[in-house]
């Protein structure tokens, strides 16, 4: 009797330790006795949003990824630095500044976005080839959004 | 009225406007930083833009991001919130160049009020008493000795460019005068990029107590009662309640004809709020305008039935005001507590995390404005306000007693909140009885 309340008070002390400091796991080992916890897996919890009735799962992962680049698969996706309107040439009428297939290097100016009427011209910021250009011409892109896929060099 | 609007700020405050903005049926489209990716309200709002990573400087405080977003979701106007850019008359002035309607005052009233020792000017021309103090910024240590002599210690040194509580340090005899002036133009330099100070009195055993008022675009400006935030900590608010529960009807009426007078003067529309102090004669000096819905806004809600955002919507959209002063009524007591994401028994330091449990209380008279859900991450990038918790009951003693309760209820697991300090507040006998001043928190519970 006496054993089984000094584990239950010890689990307990335990027990909040771990959440006090916030541990995962945590193995005591005292007089050939050993106790091991662990905290369940924390499942990732997403608020179910109902639309019409039936449960939408909330939006996907979030790509926490530095603007510039980002590597996966051999491939960098070069995402938007900022927000605005996206332009494939430096004007209207002229030429795109690349293609599919075209090879760019650190300082190749490859877009222009626009906001609040300044052009602002795009680099590169990495060598390799434009596999996919993924924004049309004159859409609006937000901050981080994935603009051209990049082959590396 | 605006078909669709901008929400250029983050928190319960973004979900707040959204709420407004779909009873208006008003398309939201919301900007938000990288951090607040996963947020309740950017489910709920029509468009959601991403304009940076979590640093403010580089998304909620970057102007020519917002404007970029707004114009690419062709918005018609933008809701600043409170805090962030607000009350930045330069951004307002960009929305007028940028023809976005910016949900607000002017630029000209947010520039004069933002000053403050101009704005206490301009409460002397409308004849409303102000804390003695400087005429205008004190730019020199000699000139400083001679007012704090002539208005007599303790005196308080405020920053002319500040707000929200910040950049402010008490003096109570000529040595520590210096440095605390120093210390506040530092202060004030960091916190507001101008280290201007003025000087007041120090109105010891003082009420805070602030007057709400509505003003549209044609001239009408209308008080919707006054507001009792005298709970607070280091200036910053803790608890706050409408009706005032300590002052007299004739006061109450001398404060909104005052409130009323300094708005018009400074051609005030939108919501603002103008604050003054109390003090134990049951004298009142205006110390400052808020030129933006305020933190606490929904305990006036409550006790009016007005809906003060719809009511910011309606008049930027350039509506007239059909509420009429005399048909403003005030029902029952409200009161709010602000729930942070900090320890109280730690310094109130800052607790960022996921919520792993998260239950809100309910029932009669409880309301509760937060955008915490289970899971959620509360970034550490922001200030800490994560709810607020409201209730309205008939009278006071029913109020306390349903706050009590509902504070209660309340379950926030996995970060530390303030809401055991507001247990242990609501069971003090002086707040029970409504006597207490600014220095009650302070001197009650931390010293």
């Amino acid at each position: 009797m006496d054993d089984e309340k000094k584990t239950k008070r010890l689990l307990n002390e335990l027990i909040e330790l771990m959440n006090a400091n916030d541990l995962a796991e945590l193995e005591v080992e005292d007089e050939g006795c050993r106790i091991r916890l662990r905290k369940a897996e924390g499942r990732v919890e997403r608020p179910v949003v109902y639309s019409g009735g039936l449960p939408v799962q909330g939006g996907g992962v979030a790509e926490h990824a530095a603007a510039a680049g980002e590597r996966r698969e051999n491939v960098v996706t070069i995402k938007s630095p900022m927000v605005g309107t996206f332009y494939r040439a430096p004007s209207p009428d002229a030429d795109a500044f690349v293609e599919v297939n075209d090879s760019i290097n650190e300082d190749a100016v490859i877009c222009i976005i626009e906001a609040m009427k300044v052009m602002n011209e795009i680099k590169a910021e990495c060598k390799g080839t434009i596999k996919d250009i993924l924004v049309a011409n004159g859409e609006p892109v937000e901050y981080g959004q994935p603009l051209f896929i990049v082959e590396p060099a | 009225m605006f078909s669709r609007i901008l929400v250029a700020t983050r928190g319960e405050i973004a979900l707040r406007i959204i709420r407004a903005c779909k009873e208006l049926g008003i398309e939201t489209v919301v900007v938000y930083s990288e951090a607040d990716r996963d947020t309740i309200y950017c489910r709920l709002a029509d468009d959601t833009i991403c304009i940076g990573p979590s640093y403010s400087s580089e998304s909620y405080l970057n102007i020519p991001s917002i404007i970029a977003a707004a114009e690419i979701a062709d918005v018609e106007a933008i809701h600043p919130g409170y805090g962030f850019l607000s009350e930045i008359s330069h951004f307002a002035e960009v929305c007028q160049s940028s023809n976005i309607g910016f949900i607000g005052p002017s630029p000209k009233a947010m520039d004069l009020m933002g000053n403050k020792s101009r704005a206490r000017q301009l409460a002397l021309d409308c004849n409303v008493p102000i804390v003695p103090g400087s005429e205008g910024t004190v730019d020199d240590d000699t000139t400083a000795l001679k007012i704090a002599h002539h208005i007599g210690y303790p005196v308080i040194i405020k920053a002319s460019a500040g707000g929200g509580g910040r950049g402010m340090r008490i003096a109570r005899n000529d040595i520590s005068l210096a440095s605390a002036i120093n210390v506040a133009r530092t202060e004030a330099d960091a916190a507001f990029g101008n280290p201007a100070i003025y000087i007041e009195k120090l109105v010891t055993e003082a009420r805070h107590v602030e007057v709400q008022i509505l003003g549209d675009h044609y001239g009408n400006i209308i008080a919707l009662g006054e507001r009792d935030c005298s709970l607070q900590r280091r200036h910053q608010k803790l608890i706050e309640e409408a009706p005032c529960p300590s002052i007299t009807p004739e006061l109450r009426n001398l404060i909104s004809a005052a409130a009323i007078a300094i708005a018009k003067a400074a051609g005030y529309y939108g919501a603002g709020t103008v604050e003054f102090l109390v003090d134990k004669h049951a004298n009142y000096y205006f110390i400052e305008m808020n030129c933006r819905v305020q933190v606490e806004h929904p305990v006036t809600e409550m006790v009016t039935g007005v809906d003060i955002i719809k009511q910011q919507i309606r008049i930027a959209s350039g509506h007239k005001l059909r509420i009429r002063q005399q048909d403003v009524k005030v029902e029952g007591v409200a009161i709010e507590c602000r729930i942070n994401a900090e320890d109280p028994r730690n310094n109130f330091k800052p607790s960022p995390g996921k919520v792993t449990t998260y239950f809100a209380p309910g029932g009669p008279g409880v309301r509760i404005d937060s955008h915490l859900y289970s899971g959620y991450t509360v970034p550490s990038e922001y200030d800490s306000l994560v709810a607020k918790l409201i209730v309205h009951r008939a009278n006071r003693r029913e109020a306390v007693a349903c706050m009590k309760r509902a504070l209660e209820e309340y379950i926030i697991e996995g970060i530390k909140t303030t809401i055991p300090l507001y247990l242990e507040i609501f069971g003090h006998s002086a707040f029970l009885s409504g006597k207490v001043d600014t220095n009650f928190v302070e001197s009650e519970f931390f010293e």
